[in-house]
């Protein structure tokens, strides 16, 4: 063999694509190579989701905008007008409708994520593909909900004759931030739920704990200084005060958010390896 | 060395028996957590050893153990075992959809794969037409791929006129056309596919017969699963024969298939009723034993030729369940070729059948060659499967007095025997 046939020979073996299979090892990390190979499928995955979402209903895509708005106005007539609840000297509905819109994302999404693997057991026990997409494309769809519901919003600031304000801009990155934050914990629960269904029974009154426990209905001020910083470990605490300062320009949550920033990238992170660590088992025992 | 695409070595998958259940619940393990120290110690104390997982051996299974082998660049190799064999498991660890427990593999070139497609795996809710493309992505084609072979796809699988019907309307048959329709454009530069065959009707299974040869003419190599000695031979120059998760040998496809006909031979006298797992699980009718019986009614373990033959089969059937319009359909093959089919329906169908009993088959004069057979039992209640054994009885016919020389014709000159006579008329 010539010296020229072996370059090429060499060249060859690094394109073709090699998969080497054994035992899984330990904590691996994420493979995002493989998913952004992937990306078509996260793609496909997504648009299942946000086209499945409302087939045979009656009243369609109008869901995304009854749910919150119908949960604002009770909780505006309950804590708003009857408990007076404090809310920082924004009208009440505003200012927990701006609570309410990373609120239904992030409970959406989790509850969603958590059945991600679930409801497509088979498609996982026949076929390959970075399970991680799974749970990535469950994040993604409700984001469509999230559209529909920030356009009521915005009639809202109209009504109550608040103004468009520059802090607006900062909603890409909290709008990413809910989304990180869902899919920390929704890693968490799909993983877990492909093994112990009690997921399924535990997650609808977690989340509804959830929402008490982040401040939806009232401020994050009702605690003062030290307190905030251990409220903060409700990473929902840092992304619903974000949304109100972005928004309603209320006070800067900088040490609620700083707490939550850093709950969240443990969150995500370690979601990410365990369920790296459960994915070589799904199809066993999903 | 550099054409060997698949190189496997000291394959093994083990199965906890545990894990096979659906699922547990966490209070189970929390329960296991709590007990297995306790057992551990115990264990300890009796001096007993302890596996390190805490659980006993004996809740373990190897569905695959000390799997070596290779394949080389465009080779078209079968794997060929009985039920329960590790076939699917095997291709289940090389296509990453479960892991190994030990050793290790290593595939070079884009993999497809078509695992059970038979169930069709796109989503009632969308249309044919949405679930090409969403079962391409599955399967990992470029939407433009996708794109490009649409046309070609659709008129594969034959639903062109429901293609914008969801597919909860589609029957089961067409659901299965359209998966495998989308999987059989695959271009993977190798191919590892389970069983394909074993769905829809015959013309179509001829059509995917036809693809596979397609596929493996045009240089690309595949690993092929299958209970159909038939197709196996028709595409597999080399083949692998597993035993309870093991290689029991590999080679050229004529030798293996024939290991695997005699090897199931000894295996097919096992009763029925310890082979319950490989009938259909949702089987209405259980076959709970087969023999072959002479004119006399005595119990044959060798068939010979033109011996008057009754294949006698007790069922159960499931529950109190009364089967109506029963068919049976035993299919005799030899070297995986359907030779004979013994079908009620050519005659009269059973009008009803309940509770337990026998059938029994009359064959007069035996007409089959010596040899190796494998045959087929299946049944239906009103056009609906209610149990198969697939190839689930081996036997060996012998030399016998079909004709009154007792002499047989040469194997390569026949395939069955017919009765004749020769008349010489002298002008």
């Amino acid at each position: 063999m010539t010296e020229r046939d072996n370059v090429k020979q060499g060249t060859d073996a690094i394109l073709v694509p090699t998969i080497t299979i054994r035992p899984p090892r330990g904590w691996v990390p994420i493979n995002f190579g493989e998913v952004w190979a992937y990306r078509e499928l996260l793609y496909f995955f997504t648009w299942r989701d946000i086209k499945l979402r409302y087939k045979q209903t009656l009243l369609g895509a109008a869901w995304a905008v009854i749910r919150p708005v119908l949960m604002m106005v009770v909780f505006s007539v309950i804590f708003g007008n009857l408990m007076k609840v404090p809310s920082e000297g924004v009208p009440y509905p505003l200012f927990n409708y701006a609570a309410l819109l990373p609120w239904t994302l992030f409970a959406e999404g989790i509850t969603r994520c958590s059945n991600s693997l679930v409801e497509d057991a088979t498609l996982i026990q026949r076929v390959y593909f970075p399970r991680l997409v799974k749970p990535m494309a469950s994040i993604l769809a409700p984001v469509v909900d999230f559209a529909i519901a920030f356009v009521i919003f915005i009639g809202m600031l109209f009504y109550f004759g608040y103004p468009l304000i520059i802090t607006m801009l900062w909603l890409p990155v909290f709008l990413l931030l809910t989304m990180v934050t869902a899919l920390g914990v929704g890693l968490w629960m799909s993983a877990i739920n492909a093994q112990y269904r009690d997921v399924r029974y535990a997650l609808p009154f977690v989340v509804q704990l959830w929402l008490f426990v982040s401040p939806v209905v009232y401020s994050s001020n009702l605690l003062s200084g030290p307190l905030q910083v251990v409220y903060g470990l409700n990473p929902m605490a840092g992304v619903i005060e974000g949304f109100r300062w972005a928004l309603l320009g209320t006070d800067p949550p900088t040490s609620l958010m700083t707490v939550s920033v850093i709950i969240v990238v443990v969150l995500l992170i370690s979601g990410a390896y365990y369920f790296r660590r459960m994915e070589k088992i799904f199809a066993d025992v999903i | 060395m550099n054409d060997i695409v698949i190189h496997v070595e000291n394959l093994g998958k083990r199965y906890r028996v545990g894990q096979l259940e659906p699922y547990k619940t966490l209070r189970d393990t929390l329960v296991n957590a709590v007990v297995a120290p306790v057992h551990a110690v115990t264990s300890v104390l009796h001096g007993r050893p302890s596996t390190t997982d805490g659980s006993r051996s004996d809740n373990t299974i190897w569905a695959l153990k000390d799997v070596s082998f290779e394949v080389r660049q465009g080779e078209v190799v079968g794997v060929i075992g009985r039920n329960g064999a590790g076939k699917t498991t095997l291709l289940k660890v090389l296509t990453r959809i479960t892991t190994p427990t030990e050793g290790y593999a290593e595939i070079r070139g884009r993999v497809g794969a078509l695992l059970e497609v038979s169930a069709g795996f796109g989503h009632p809710e969308f249309t044919g037409r949405e679930n090409i493309y969403l079962m391409g992505a599955v399967l990992g084609m470029k939407r433009a791929e996708t794109d490009r072979k649409f046309a070609e796809i659709v008129d594969f699988s034959g639903v062109k006129t429901y293609l914008d019907t969801p597919m909860k309307r589609y029957s089961a048959g067409m659901r299965m056309r359209l998966t495998f329709s989308v999987a059989a454009h695959l271009e993977p530069e190798i191919l590892l596919v389970d069983e394909v065959l074993a769905v829809g009707d015959a013309a179509f299974q001829q059509k995917c017969l036809g693809r596979m040869g397609e596929v493996a003419q045009g240089g690309r190599t595949v690993l092929f699963v299958s209970h159909d000695m038939g197709a196996i031979q028709n595409l597999c120059e080399r083949c692998i024969l597993l035993e309870d998760g093991r290689i029991r040998n590999i080679g050229r496809t004529r030798d293996i298939v024939n290991e695997y006909l005699t090897t199931s031979l000894a295996i097919s006298n096992v009763p029925l009723a310890e082979r319950r797992n490989e009938q259909r699980r949702d089987a209405t009718l259980i076959y709970t034993s087969i023999e072959f019986q002479n004119s006399r009614g005595q119990k044959l373990s060798n068939l010979s030729s033109g011996e008057d033959t009754s294949i006698v089969l007790d069922y159960l059937c499931k529950d109190t369940q009364k089967l109506e319009d029963v068919k049976i359909l035993y299919t005799i093959k030899r070297m995986g070729e359907n030779i004979v089919a013994l079908d009620t329906e050519l005659s009269k169908n059973f009008e009803e059948i309940q509770g337990k009993g026998r059938i029994i088959c009359n064959i007069p004069r035996l007409p089959l060659m010596p040899g190796y057979y494998s045959l087929d039992i299946r049944s239906y209640s009103k056009r609906i499967i209610t149990n198969h054994l697939y190839d689930g009885v081996a036997f060996y016919v012998k030399e016998g007095p079909f004709f009154d020389s007792g002499l047989m014709p040469p194997d390569s000159e026949a395939r069955t025997l017919v009765d004749h006579s020769w008349v010489l008329e002298e002008g």
